[in-house]
């Protein structure tokens, strides 16, 4: 499979005294065609700036500080405005978590998603029409073509998320960022929209980054995961192995806290302390102060990647010890 | 059928057909037009020391009947016993010591806080309300030791609620309702706003709280995982209804209703070796102003027959032996009893 975006050394900050606070700290990571990628962790870590990041979108008075960001072979951090825009559409849409804040109140649901078919493509308003109302059906609303007039607050929250995959999906894109696209919707719209998402991406081939705190819905969607904390990615691997092998104690501690696996009359494992905010992250390694396998080194220095085979890494110095001991 | 859902003595709080309607206005003189029927015939048993979780989604009426319980929305029928009391029959007045063994803790600390109050203020509130303590002395030696058992620094105390986390604030929170010493929490979605490490710490200390003083939880959630871990019994609601009760092990071992069995199998696995299949129900939640005829599932249920959407099913007892008070809202589980 050949690479479509490649990621490298993102750093992306706000400007803060005495120096500039960083929200995503050296990251990396590609997705190949035809595959799902997800960024996973906790609020704050950078998951969602590093999406929009990829996207040119983030809001000011943050910037891109550091890195390269090479979409489909072409660097997205060179383009010119009319550039980036045509690539956002065009290459790359995102969806996110609460589609009522996203669609237009005022605009029927249909026109919306007209309005974006024409923008990136020379197409009269009937032939978008009925365009639409393809969608509308692939994406399992259902009366596709009357639904086609109706004002988003006629809809319930799984049909406007529908709505917006159908326009995200009306230019084809080849990457999809979906950020935390089931967290607003009830257990059993989030089972839909997840089917879904796994249909779309098989009939398309089109790419996935998903974004999202959920581990359930990071097993149901994505191919290889990254764990993000603090800013950095500390665990990166395939899904089985990660579910099945975390290695990094944050990635274990995530996955143990889950109250779903909780036995019956012992506590819940939990992570102690608190994500710090990026202001107040710690030297060395972020996670330092929470670790249960915490050394001395790991106040000092950054952990760098003890790569574990060829879609695993981890972060970790404790790991990186054991490994040079064997 | 109130006995067969009772085998095991006087609960701490009995609900019996809790009925909570809001009516929709239409027009110039603002006459009703329909009401929205937010909690129709709840019935639930609580006992002192246990937790029951309330489970739904979005709209079922689960907030409704926690707050209908407490007399914060005012519901049209039914019965809240408590301690050998109706609580809907009383007076404001009269009903003001209750208060007191009835708390609540909300789902977002930040807008359940006042911003402007330090925490000491915050926690001591309910002290002053029910003449707990004279003198301020005696508030703040409380307040330290409630935080110190929500395991926050009683120095604290004089900080505003900005200045903590969201986990320190739903500490804060829970500190506040734990003031006037109550004999029930309803926690609304008490740790649905966390990150799951912080989410870990909280349920925790709920259960240790209630090793400790004895508590009892209603405890409102969406969220299945959370019930299996915190709940002894659990009520799932759907359109304003209870449609299943049970054990906690029971119901998540062999759900009866249709629905509870689709809320299962719609939890996201964390499994590597198995991804949920096909999504177990289809189509939206009707809406509430205007619940379906017969069965209010039968529109989405998987095993829907003719009978469903001519008769309204009843909540049944079902299944003897350890499943103690399980009872079904499905015309399958009346057929198949046990």
């Amino acid at each position: 499979m050949s690479e479509l975006l490649k990621v490298e050394g993102l750093s992306t900050v706000f400007p803060g005294t005495p120096r500039d606070v960083p929200v995503v700290d050296d990251l990396s990571f590609t997705i190949d065609e035809g595959e799902v990628l997800a960024l996973v962790g906790e609020s704050g870590c950078g998951k969602s700036m590093t999406a929009l990041s990829v996207m040119r979108l983030v809001p000011k008075p943050g910037r891109i500080d550091r890195g390269t960001i090479v979409m489909n072979g072409r660097d997205v951090r060179g383009l010119s405005i009319p550039e980036i825009r045509k690539l956002r559409g065009h290459e790359i849409s995102m969806i996110f978590q609460e589609p009522m804040t996203s669609l237009n109140p005022v605009v029927t649901v249909g026109k919306q998603v007209v309005e974006a078919i024409q923008l990136h493509e020379a197409v009269d308003f009937g032939a978008a029409r009925k365009r639409t109302i393809e969608l509308f059906e692939r994406v399992g609303i259902p009366d596709a073509a009357p639904r086609f007039d109706v004002y988003p607050h006629q809809l319930s929250g799984g049909l406007k998320q529908r709505v917006m995959i159908a326009m995200a999906l009306s230019t084809r894109p080849k990457l999809l960022i979906a950020d935390e696209p089931t967290t607003a919707l009830d257990v059993t719209i989030q089972a839909q929209i997840l089917e879904l998402l796994r249909d779309l991406q098989r009939d398309t081939g089109m790419s996935i980054l998903l974004i999202t705190h959920d581990l359930g819905v990071v097993n149901e969607l994505s191919d290889r995961v990254s764990v993000m904390y603090a800013g950095r990615v500390v665990e990166h691997a395939e899904r089985e192995e990660l579910f099945g092998r975390p290695v990094h104690p944050y990635s274990i501690g995530l996955l143990r806290s889950n109250p779903a696996l909780s036995r019956p009359g012992e506590p819940l494992p939990e992570i102690p302390g608190v994500v710090p905010p990026p202001d107040e992250w710690p030297e060395g390694c972020r996670f330092a102060n929470r670790c249960d396998r915490v050394l001395e080194v790991c106040g000092d220095e950054i952990p760098g990647a003890t790569v574990q085979g060829p879609h695993k890494f981890v972060c970790c110095h404790a790991i990186a010890r054991e490994g040079a001991d064997d | 059928m109130t006995d067969a859902l009772e085998p095991r003595g006087e609960p701490l709080l009995r609900v019996r057909g809790l009925r909570t309607w809001f009516p929709i206005k239409h027009g110039l003189l603002r006459r009703t037009v329909g009401h929205v029927k937010a909690v129709d015939d709840v019935s639930l048993d609580i006992r002192a020391g246990e937790t029951l979780a309330l489970v739904g989604e979005s709209g079922c009426g689960k907030t409704t009947a926690g707050r209908s319980i407490l007399r914060l929305e005012s519901a049209q029928e039914g019965e809240v016993w408590f301690d050998g009391v109706d609580l809907l029959s009383l007076s404001n007045a009269e009903l003001h010591p209750y208060r007191r063994k009835l708390q609540l803790v909300f789902q977002d600390p930040m807008a359940s806080l006042d911003p402007r109050m330090r925490v000491r203020e915050i926690v001591a509130e309910g002290l002053r309300s029910f003449g707990i303590g004279k003198t301020q002395r005696e508030h703040t030696d409380r307040v330290a030791h409630l935080l110190e058992r929500v395991q926050l620094n009683p120095d604290h105390m004089w900080r505003y609620p900005h200045e903590f986390s969201g986990g320190q604030r739903q500490r804060i929170g829970i500190a506040r309702a734990l003031a006037p010493e109550p004999q029930l929490l309803i926690c609304d979605e008490a740790v649905s706003a966390l990150d799951v490490s912080i989410q870990a710490q909280i349920l925790n200390l709920l259960r240790d709280l209630q090793g400790e003083l004895g508590l009892a939880y209603l405890f409102i959630t969406h969220d299945l995982g959370v019930v299996k871990y915190l709940a002894h019994e659990v009520a799932v609601m759907y359109l304003g209804q209870v449609v299943e009760t049970g054990r906690t092990d029971a119901l998540f071992e062999a759900p009866r209703h249709p629905y509870t069995q689709a809320l299962l199998a719609a939890i996201p696995s964390i499994d590597p070796a198995r991804r949920s299949g096909a999504p177990p129900v289809l189509g939206d939640v009707p809406s509430p102003a205007n619940p379906p005829s017969g069965c209010r599932f039968h529109t989405r249920c998987p095993a829907v027959f003719d009978r469903c959407s001519k008769e309204v099913p009843e909540l049944v007892p079902c299944g003897g032996g350890e499943g103690q008070g399980s009872a079904s809202r499905c015309f399958l589980a009346e057929s198949s009893p046990g």
